[in-house]
């Protein structure tokens, strides 16, 4: 908030008994104006740097100004090219993301309620996740292909570690206290399970899942540079072979796009069950 | 009918809180349990409730054996424990799942009128007070009609406005179906307002020290001198339970007893 509007809104607060009143019409133009102040700072270098290129300060062939990568973006589009990868790659993320949730789900579940198996499994799957996982990739192109099944396992064993690791914790953490009094309604098993565990561990699961797909996303790349004929990672590797820097940006853009979309799209599935959650960031 | 037979109870790591308690609660009988703290009353709440095992005797409710949560026996806890994913007319139904709906909704509506908490019914527990929270934790256990109501130290959380309240509508709630109350305090007052008859324990181990028949008139004045007299009776009795006691630290044996669960 500027201190331009700060002002602005606390001087009628003090002036008029209704505090209700200002805080109304401070929300209006407050409202717009935050998103707008964080894009004050890349419309203006973006500005900048497109007016540099324009009158001949920078030649641009390297770090492509705004109009041309909306231009090599809108080309893609047009052409089928920027579907054709956006759908190879979201498809693999969607893929891994499944398998890597289902795995890590279990496990997490798993290991979280039973101690033993805790000491006998936990050990081994933190090692495993001490790997850098793109250490893996040599061994997955031997073991499965340079097709799909290689790449989708490298984003599945990506997006399994912060779900496992997430579930896990949430598991361990279920407040004894209201385990008890499902306990004291003779709740077991599968009623325990559906009635108390699953929704107390609902904000850390969904959290969990939030990480996973963002790691789902960064391995995507990885896999992707490991041979690919499709992908928005083949149009990276294709943009640098080529010397296109544009391609490369309209790549990164369509990735900030479609990770931000995927993100969005978990938090508004699982608004629904999270509507309780007595938490700090609503106002 | 609810009895005791000889329940002790000694803790993996060697407390011994609980030394062979033998008791008999008639139907409908509020029975309030006071002590200081490791007399065990806690312990034997929970022994009762069917969420600990006894290490010695048993519990047995109507010639039943009691060795896990029974539908008969309810439990209120010092906190409310409601489940905050469920909104208040949910947590209030939450032990009525194998109801049909309608009656359930049914019970649960006329449950909330009862305390006055009608309009809460759709509203999420994190938005209740401390004292609302508790009544809908009070609503929560007996709303399934359980024949045995235990409360730890239920409104010993509370500002003593709140808790005056609360005593009231335990008690009015209870005038509804008679269930047998087993009340643990340790506020004197709040002992003599619900008890027909209290029961003073010792600690270290916790055993039984003395009864005290509580059969003022209902609804009890605070004020009034037969009051205090029942209350200077309980609190003499209160300082010769804890003469004779080894002074341990206390806070052993609540470790030893999984921490929060027990008081």
């Amino acid at each position: 908030m500027s201190l331009v509007s700060m002002t602005a809104s606390v001087e009628p607060a003090e002036v008029t008994p209704a505090p209700s009143n200002a805080s109304v019409a401070r929300g209006g133009p407050g409202r717009l104006l935050r998103p707008a102040l964080g894009l004050l700072l890349p419309v203006a270098v973006a500005v900048a740097w497109e007016l540099a290129v324009r009158h001949g300060l920078a030649s641009g062939r390297l770090v492509p100004p705004p109009s041309v990568i909306v231009h090599t973006f809108a080309d893609l589009a047009r052409t089928g090219e920027l579907e054709l990868h956006a759908s190879a790659t979201l498809s693999r993320v969607i893929a891994g993301f499944a398998f890597g949730v289902v795995a890590g789900t279990v496990f997490g579940a798993i290991t979280g309620y039973s101690a033993l198996m805790n000491r006998l499994v936990d050990p081994t799957l933190q090692a495993l996740r001490a790997i850098p996982s793109i250490a893996w990739v040599p061994l997955f192109i031997l073991w499965f292909g340079i097709f799909e099944a290689s790449k989708i396992i490298l984003i599945a064993v990506g997006v399994f570690f912060p779900v496992y690791l997430g579930v896990m914790g949430a598991v361990m953490s279920v407040d004894r206290k209201i385990v008890e009094v499902g306990r004291a309604f003779r709740l077991s098993g599968i009623a325990m399970v559906r009635r108390i565990l699953l929704p107390a561990v609902m904000p850390a699961y969904v959290i969990s899942l939030r990480a996973g797909m963002g790691l789902g996303w960064m391995f995507v790349v990885a896999a992707e540079f490991m041979g690919a004929s499709t992908g928005l990672g083949f149009l990276l590797i294709d943009g640098q072979q080529l010397g296109k820097p544009a391609q490369i940006v309209a790549a990164i853009v369509a990735f900030a796009i479609l990770g931000k979309a995927t993100d969005w799209l978990i938090v508004l599935l699982s608004a629904p069950f999270l509507r309780w959650e007595d938490r700090f960031g609503r106002t | 009918m609810l009895v005791l037979d000889r329940v002790g109870k000694t803790y993996p790591n060697g407390v011994h809180a609980l030394d062979g308690i033998s008791l008999t609660v008639a139907p409908g009988e509020i029975l309030v349990v006071i002590g200081g703290s490791g007399s065990g009353k806690s312990t034997m709440l929970r022994a009762i409730s069917g969420l600990d095992t006894p290490s010695q005797g048993r519990v047995v409710l109507d010639g039943m054996t009691i060795t896990a949560p029974h539908e008969q026996i309810g439990i209120i806890f010092q906190e409310p424990r409601l489940l905050p994913w469920l909104r208040v007319a949910d947590n209030v139904g939450f032990g009525l799942e194998q109801c049909p709906t309608a009656e359930r909704n049914a019970r649960v509506a006329r449950a909330l009128e009862r305390v006055g908490l009608t309009d809460k019914a759709r509203v999420w527990p994190r938005e209740l007070s401390g004292g609302q929270a508790q009544r809908v934790a009070i609503l929560r256990a007996l709303v399934p009609r359980p024949q045995v109501l235990l409360l730890d130290e239920p409104f010993s959380a509370l500002d003593a406005f709140t808790r005056a309240d609360l005593q009231d509508h335990l008690l009015d709630l209870w005038a509804d179906s008679k269930p047998t109350l087993i009340v643990v305090t340790h506020d004197v007052e709040e002992a003599i307002v619900l008890a027909d008859r209290i029961m003073v324990m010792r600690p270290h181990p916790g055993r039984v020290h003395e009864e005290i028949t509580c059969d003022l008139p209902r609804p009890r004045d605070r004020q009034s001198a037969a009051f205090d007299f029942v209350k200077r009776r309980v609190l003499a009795a209160l300082d010769r339970s804890l003469e004779r006691a080894v002074i341990t630290d206390d806070r052993e044996t609540k470790a030893a007893a999984g921490g929060g669960l027990w008081w």
